[in-house]
Parts: structure tokens; C-alpha cells; sequence
């Protein structure tokens, strides 16, 4: 096998300029491959982090039927306090699990004395939530950074409303709600902070203590409308969300229904589309890299057998096994595989290095200024590589094959 | 034992439906140690008859044995392992492989054919590369050596393995008549060291003269003059 490859190697340093294009070009395919992965990636990495930091969390479990009629908040799909602590129990024997937070989701009408609008809002415990959304706190653009998110009686009031109402953090607002029983309760509060919006589904709620919106809302008990997860590792989403499923699915309410229904982020998060869209052209274009491949190698392996016919005529003639003679061929497409895709690794890392030093930014949605760190896993550098590899052995396989069954008489009297 | 028995061997080609008898029916045998010369104008039959012998091609009747074989019955692989075992070949072009050294060129079939250890084709190819006088050019590539040179190393070549036969089909017509008559020499000498038994085709009256036993292809057919060998019309 040694001296195949040796053969293979001088006969690629013979056509240096030929051997330098077609690893150039597969380099080049690479490194299309390896930047978008990089970019696009992080791209994707970013938005989700974006989403799932700000305000979903990486799995939600509320009452059966609360997702469906989320529009409408309704306040009569509530989980009762026997459901969430059995919940909650679950969720502390879990290790994969970081935190959590219940969450009391209702509209209100909002009014600053002389204006009065809707607005959606979210009663939540200030340091639950921050540890299950950790980009929450970085939303607050006015008022207390520091000390805790949110004391009882202050209001986060996103930034779109806070600007059409011309409402500054100090303010006091009256907050007006229905109740679970159709009766109204209003109560003041004052804008603790200025929220900036964020992208996607609850990218524009109100916060408040949780115990305020008990208040408001007159609830008996300590109901909640939902549960937001957050994992120590986005990859658990699916076994967490398949270990609660199992555990509540056995759980029915009073009426012999499921209680519960859990969902990942993608099911609550329309930009979950986008993220798969970046899926589907990573293998777009892994189909692409792939085609370049087939083609520069197999076209220039045809040249390569067709120039040595002779040279094959001979090597038959003096008794040289078919199988060692596809080997031969097969060789160098496997070494200009690998060259193509040694260069193109080492390209494309210097490129994604040259981009970090760049720090380029974009927007997405509400945010911008994000700064695009483009990564790739040394896994899918090495899948890349190995894939153009696979590729080229494959595209040399035909030519090496021809080469291979040439009859020597009629390959010795090619001209 | 002959080394070589053909008995009325017979090859037609199908020319887009024409068929042509390229060799009608010969028979003849030669004893191992020959030095034997198959001559004949162009297009007397001399490349196909010496590819049969070679077991390049297979005869269309008759029968042929070489070195004790029944090579009309080998199949394809069979027929490679036969060759690389048993025969030695040199071209009219040479056909060197031309990314490989002189050395490199004369080790090919032990390496790659034979698969021969280190030690073993080191020897070899140095009790060769002196053989044919060639030493100081063990490290240069082809496209380095005159033509002459090249037909050395490709002597080398095709006896490096030991064979039993060394097909030469018109091993001197790309020399000039003082290199191919050094070639011959060479050959001849060769013949006379390693007893190797050669056939090689030639329509050059100089070359001829250094055989010991020759074979004239008339129109595919065969007679024969010289001391060493017996032919009659099938
Ligand atoms: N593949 C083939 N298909 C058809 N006819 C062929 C084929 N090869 C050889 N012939 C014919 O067979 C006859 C013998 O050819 P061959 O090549 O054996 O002659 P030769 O004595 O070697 O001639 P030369 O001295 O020109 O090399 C010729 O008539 C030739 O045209
Ligand atoms: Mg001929």
C-alpha cells in the first residue's frame, strides 16, 4: 500500500499545476462550507440564544390546552398550586435542569393618568426569572440595574410603550385587570425600568412581582401560568422534554384530561423556521462541496487514466493485478483529496480566526450590535474534511475501474 | 520438455466483421535456453503470435502451452499472475514508468508484482543494474536516459524476476543500429548468464544475424531455419 501511494504521490507531483488547481478547488470548497457553517452558525447560535436567554427558556410546561389559546391569556387554563409542586419536584430531581421559573401571564389595561392602552404582562419571581432568562437583566435600558430585577410594587414597562406613552422610570402607572371571576382590580404601581424589546413571542411584556399580580388578579391560591426551563446544555431540550412528557403524562386534572403539556422552545418560537432554514442550506451546500468534488476529481482522474493508457498497457502486461492497478488510481484521488482538503481546513480556520479579529456585527430583529463570533466544532471540521475525502475516493472509483479492465494489448498500442 | 509448444495455433481477429488471419495454424516448439527470432515483413503475424505467447492475447484455435501451462484456458487474473511469474517482457518504446528511477523501474515487478521482500529485490536489482551496465544511472528518471539506456533498464526489468521467457516484440526499432546491436549483445548475454530462453520479433536483417534460431511468418504462416528448434506448416 506504501508504494501505491508512492507512485500515486509522484504521479500528482508530475502534474503539479493539474494537482494544484483540483485541491485549490475542493480548498476552495472547503472553506464555502466551513464559513458558512462558522457564520451562519453562530448566526443561528446567537438567535436561539437570543430567544431562549430573553424570555422562552428552553422548555415550557403549562396546563393541557394553554399553548392553543395563548393569544388570549386566559386566566382559567392556570396551573393550581398541587400541580406545580409536583412539577417542581420533578424539575430539582433532574441534574440536566438549571432553573426554572413560574410565571403569571395576563392583560391589563395601562393607563398613566391621562392615557390608557393594553398591555400584556408577566408576574414573575425577580430571581427565578433571572436565572431562567439571564438576558432579561440586560433588557432594562433605564432604571435599576442594580440590586434585584424587580422589587413588588415596580413595574418593567417595554420600551415601544414606555415611548408612546411618554412614561419615564419613577413614573406612577395604574395597571386595571380582569379577574378569573369577570370582576376588575386596579393598583398602582411605579416604572421600576425601561424594557427594551426583544425578538419574538413575549418580546414586548410587562413585568411585575409575582405577588402583585397575585394581588391584582385576587387569586385564592397561588396559581401559575406557566413554567419556563432552562437546561444546563441546549442538546437536552429533547430528553428533558421526553422525560416530562413521560412523567405527567400519567397526570390528569379533575376532569380526567391531561394536566400538562410541555414544549421546547422551537414549538413556542417562530424563528425556529429561520434556524432550520440554516440547517437545511448547511446541507445545500454540503451537497455542493460534494459536487465540486465528484466533479474536479473524477474529470481530472479520466485525464490522468487516459494520458497513462500505455503506461497501464505496460504495468498489465508484466503482471500487475487489476485490483493493484485500480488501487493506484484510487490513491491519488484519495492523496488529492486529502491535500484539497488539509488546504481548505487550514484555510478556512485562518479565515474564521480573520473574521473573530474583524468582530463584525449584525441585527437581529429588535437587537443589533450583536457581535458575530463565528465557531466551528472540531467534529464538523473533521466531517467536512472526511466527507471531501469519501468523495474524492468515490469520483476516482470509475476512473480507476476503466483503468483497471483495460485490455493490455490494446492499451500498449494506444497512441 | 519444450518451453514453448504450439500445435496448429491459429488467431483471427474479427475486423468490423472481415475476418482476418493474422496466424494460420502453426506449430512449432522451443526448448528453454533458445534465442529465438520470429521475422517476417509487416504484417506477417509476428506481434500477434508473440502476444499469444505472452498470454496478452488468446488464440481463436489450436493449442499452446508455455512453461508447462495450458495458457489458452487462463482467465484474466490468472493470466496476470501467470505473466508476472514466468515472463519477462520488453517493449518496442521501452514503456518505462516515467515517475519512477531506473532502480525504481527494474524494482516494479518485484515490488509490485511479485510483492518480494526488501532485502531480497534490494540484491536483485543491483546484481541487475550491473548486469546490464548501467549502475551510475540507478537514480535518474527516464526522460534523463538516451534511448539505448532506457532499453537497458528495460532489459533489467523484464529479467529482474527470473523468468522463464523474455518477449521482446521489436526490441530494437526505435535504436540506431549501433545501440541495437549493443541491446542484442546485451540480451544475448544475458541469455548466456541468467539462461533465461528469449523471443523476440524483429524485421531488422542485423538483428536477425544474433539469433540463434529464426522463424519466418509469411502472411501468418511459419517456416523455420537455424539449429535449435522445429517448425512445420499446420
Ligand atoms: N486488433 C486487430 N484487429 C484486426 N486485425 C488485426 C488486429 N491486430 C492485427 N491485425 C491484423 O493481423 C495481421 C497481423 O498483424 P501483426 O500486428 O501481428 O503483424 P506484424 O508482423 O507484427 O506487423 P508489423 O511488422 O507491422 O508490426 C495484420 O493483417 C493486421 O492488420
Ligand atoms: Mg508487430
Amino acid at each position: 500500500m506504501v508504494n501505491v501511494m508512492r507512485i500515486a504521490a509522484r504521479n500528482l507531483w508530475r502534474y503539479q499545476r493539474r494537482t494544484l488547481l483540483t485541491s485549490l478547488l475542493i480548498a476552495l470548497g472547503i472553506l464555502a462550507v466551513l464559513l458558512f457553517e462558522g457564520v451562519a452558525g453562530s448566526f443561528k447560535n446567537l438567535m436561539i440564544g437570543q430567544i431562549t436567554d430573553s424570555m422562552l427558556g428552553h422548555l415550557q410546561v403549562h396546563r393541557a390546552g394553554y399553548v392553543a389559546s395563548i393569544e388570549n391569556l386566559p386566566l382559567n387554563l392556570n396551573l393550581e398550586p398541587t400541580q406545580l409542586e409536583r412539577l417542581e419536584e420533578l424539575l430539582r430531581g433532574m441534574p440536566q435542569v438549571e432553573a426554572w421559573s413560574a410565571r403569571i401571564k395576563f392583560g391589563a389595561l395601562f393607563s398613566n393618568f391621562s392615557e390608557t392602552t393594553n398591555v400584556r404582562l408577566m408576574g414573575v419571581d425577580p430571581q427565578a426569572e433571572a436565572r431562567t432568562v439571564p438576558l432579561l437583566r440586560g433588557r432594562v435600558v433605564h432604571g435599576g440595574t442594580e440590586g434585584p430585577l424587580l422589587v413588588p410594587g415596580r413595574l418593567l414597562v417595554p420600551e415601544l410603550l414606555a415611548r408612546a406613552m411618554k412614561i419615564n422610570v419613577g413614573d406612577t402607572v395604574v395597571l386595571v385587570a380582569t379577574n378569573q371571576d369577570g370582576s376588575v382590580n386596579g393598583q398602582t404601581f411605579v416604572v421600576g425600568g425601561i424594557l427594551a424589546s426583544a425578538t419574538g413571542p413575549g418580546g414586548r411584556d410587562g413585568y411585575l412581582h409575582i405577588a402583585d399580580a397575585r394581588t391584582l388578579l385576587r387569586m385564592a391560591e397561588p396559581e401559575v401560568s406557566e413554567v419556563a426551563i432552562r437546561l444546563r446544555s441546549l442538546d437536552d431540550v429533547r430528553a428533558v422534554q421526553a422525560a416530562l412528557s413521560a412523567a405527567l403524562d400519567g397526570v390528569a386534572d379533575p376532569q380526567g384530561q391531561a394536566a400538562f403539556e410541555v414544549h421546547p422552545w422551537e414549538a413556542l418560537s417562530p424563528f425556529v423556521t429561520i434556524a432550520r432554514m440554516i440547517d437545511l442550506m448547511n446541507v445545500f451546500i454540503q451537497v455542493m462541496l460534494i459536487g465540486i468534488v465528484l466533479i474536479s476529481i473524477m474529470n481530472v482522474m479520466m485525464m490522468a487514466v487516459f494520458e497513462r493508457v500505455r503506461e497501464i498497457g505496460t504495468i498489465a502486461a508484466i503482471g500487475t493485478q487489476p485490483l493493484r492497478i485500480l488501487w493506484l488510481f484510487v490513491a491519488e484521488g484519495l492523496l488529492l483529496g486529502l491535500l484539497g482538503a488539509a488546504a481548505g481546513t487550514v484555510i478556512s480556520l485562518a479565515a474564521l480566526w480573520a473574521l473573530n479579529l474583524a468582530k463584525l456585527t449584525f441585527a437581529f430583529g429588535m437587537q443589533d450590535k450583536l457581535v458575530l463570533a463565528p465557531t466551528i466544532a472540531a467534529g464538523d471540521v473533521l466531517f467536512i474534511g472526511a466527507l471531501a475525502v469519501a468523495t474524492a475516493v468515490l469520483a476516482s472509483l470509475q476512473p480507476a475501474l476503466r483503468a483497471a479492465r483495460m485490455d493490455p494489448i490494446q492499451a500498449l498500442h494506444h497512441v | 520438455m519444450s518451453l514453448v509448444r504450439a500445435q496448429a495455433l491459429s488467431k483471427v481477429y474479427d475486423a468490423a466483421g472481415v475476418p482476418v488471419q493474422a496466424v494460420r495454424a502453426v506449430t512449432f516448439d522451443i526448448e528453454p535456453g533458445a534465442f529465438v527470432a520470429f521475422v517476417g515483413p509487416s504484417g506477417s503475424g509476428k506481434t500477434t503470435l508473440l502476444n499469444l505467447i505472452g498470454v496478452l492475447d488468446r488464440p481463436t484455435g489450436g493449442r499452446l502451452s508455455v512453461v508447462d501451462t495450458d495458457v489458452t484456458a487462463l482467465g484474466r487474473r490468472e493470466a496476470a499472475r501467470f505473466r508476472g511469474e514466468h515472463l519477462g517482457f520488453v517493449f518496442q518504446d521501452f514503456n518505462l514508468i516515467p515517475v519512477l528511477t531506473a532502480a525504481e523501474n527494474i524494482e516494479y515487478p518485484l515490488l509490485m508484482v511479485q510483492g518480494r521482500p526488501a532485502a531480497e529485490r534490494r540484491e536483485r536489482v543491483r546484481r541487475l543494474l550491473e548486469a546490464v551496465g548501467i549502475a551510475e544511472l540507478a537514480h535518474k528518471r527516464p526522460d534523463q536516459l538516451s534511448g539505448g539506456q532506457k532499453q537497458r533498464v528495460a532489459v533489467a526489468r523484464a529479467l529482474v524476476t527470473n523468468p522463464k521467457l523474455v518477449l521482446a516484440d521489436e526490441p530494437t526499432a526505435n535504436l540506431d543500429s549501433a545501440t541495437a546491436h549493443h541491446v542484442m549483445e546485451l540480451m544475448r548475454s544475458m541469455k548466456e548468464q541468467f539462461g533465461t530462453t528469449f523471443i523476440f520479433s524483429t524485421h531488422d536483417p542485423r538483428v536477425m544475424d544474433v539469433a540463434e534460431v529464426t522463424f519466418r511468418l509469411t502472411d501468418g504462416s511459419l517456416e523455420q531455419d537455424g539449429p535449435t528448434g522445429s517448425a512445420s506448416h499446420g
